[in-house]
């Protein structure tokens, strides 16, 4: 067993309106980033967790975003990283 | 008929859930507590509103998980009442035994006021002492009711007349804004499909007396004890 560190991205679905990207789009306008075109504001979830291997560890955050992390009526995630500790401590 | 209220850390609306069954309808109540495994025999099970678990994750997202929730999830299939007002509303959502999801408001801020609600389904176990098309006043608190489902449930629950309360204005007609927090089709309380669970962001437990601004919600509890028995 190896410890992993999972970071999972959750966005509001396409098509949900989303008032909080909405207003930081709004400013962003404000501030003169013209080019902007879209924001939506979602959550970055760590998870540390021991597991086989970095399959294992995904298999896992998958699960646990169905299953509690992520809405599935209104939110979408992806896992956005998959490292094992030590790792990351060397780095 | 004995009514259970169940009690979250966090919940702050059960007392008023318990005061409206025992003093303004004149009913019995056990309270649950959510860590039991026990409905104490009740058969009309409320879930309260509040802030469950501080509102941590989602709302209702980590009170689902409960212990009572098992039980309570059971006997809302067995087909026995659940009601469930603002974060049980929410609940029940996470859940998963109310179709669609609550989400922050429209316009990002919490709304403490009263509303006006008009009545779309008179038939329901809730709703036999209104009469369809009557407008309710009741308060509301919350920051995150924008009802939010996807285009084939929202046809779903026209088709099935789930939809029971939707937010209008005082001629009674929905506006944008009488919607307090831009739920979509002004939804404000649904029924599941078979019609025993009740969830709505309003307050009816709040509004069973006059002097509380009003007496409007009282006639949700008294068809409860109407069709399904004292």
């Amino acid at each position: 067993m190896t410890q992993y560190r999972v970071a999972v991205h959750i966005v509001p679905r396409r098509g949900v309106l989303d008032p909080q990207g909405q207003a930081v789009c709004d400013a962003l306008h404000a501030l003169g980033f013209a080019a902007v075109a879209d924001v939506r504001v979602g959550r970055h979830i760590v998870v540390g967790m021991n597991a086989d291997g970095p399959e294992a560890a995904e298999l896992a955050a998958r699960d646990m975003c169905d299953k509690l992390l992520a809405n599935p009526v209104t939110e979408d995630y992806e896992i956005a990283g998959i490292a094992p500790v030590y790792a990351e401590a060397r780095a | 008929m004995r009514f259970g209220v169940v009690t979250f850390p966090g919940s702050n609306c059960d007392d008023d859930a318990v005061h409206a069954v025992v003093d303004a309808l004149g009913a019995e109540c056990v309270r649950l507590w959510h860590k039991d495994h026990d409905l104490k025999r009740a058969e009309v099970i409320i879930l309260p509103g509040g802030f469950s678990y501080g509102d941590h994750l989602r709302p209702g997202a980590i009170a689902r998980f409960s212990p009572i929730m098992r039980e309570v999830v059971e006997h809302a299939k067995r087909g026995y009442p659940v009601l469930g007002v603002c974060n049980g509303f929410q609940i029940l959502c996470e859940a998963g035994v109310l179709p669609g999801a609550l989400l922050r408001n429209a316009r990002l801020k919490f709304v403490c006021r009263t509303v006006i609600l008009r009545v779309e389904n008179d038939a329901t176990l809730y709703t036999s002492q209104y009469e369809r098309g009557q407008l309710l006043r009741m308060p509301i608190a919350h920051g995150d009711g924008r009802y939010t489902i996807d285009a084939d449930g929202l046809e779903r629950l026209r088709d099935r007349e789930q939809i029971v309360f939707r937010y209008v204005n005082a001629d009674g007609v929905t506006t944008d804004d009488a919607n307090p927090n831009g739920a979509q089709d002004s939804i404000a309380g649904i029924v599941n499909e078979a019609g025993n669970v009740l969830g709505l962001m309003p307050h009816p437990e709040r509004a069973v007396d006059s002097l509380l601004g009003s007496a409007d919600g009282l006639a949700l509890f008294q068809s409860l004890l109407a069709r399904v028995g004292a």
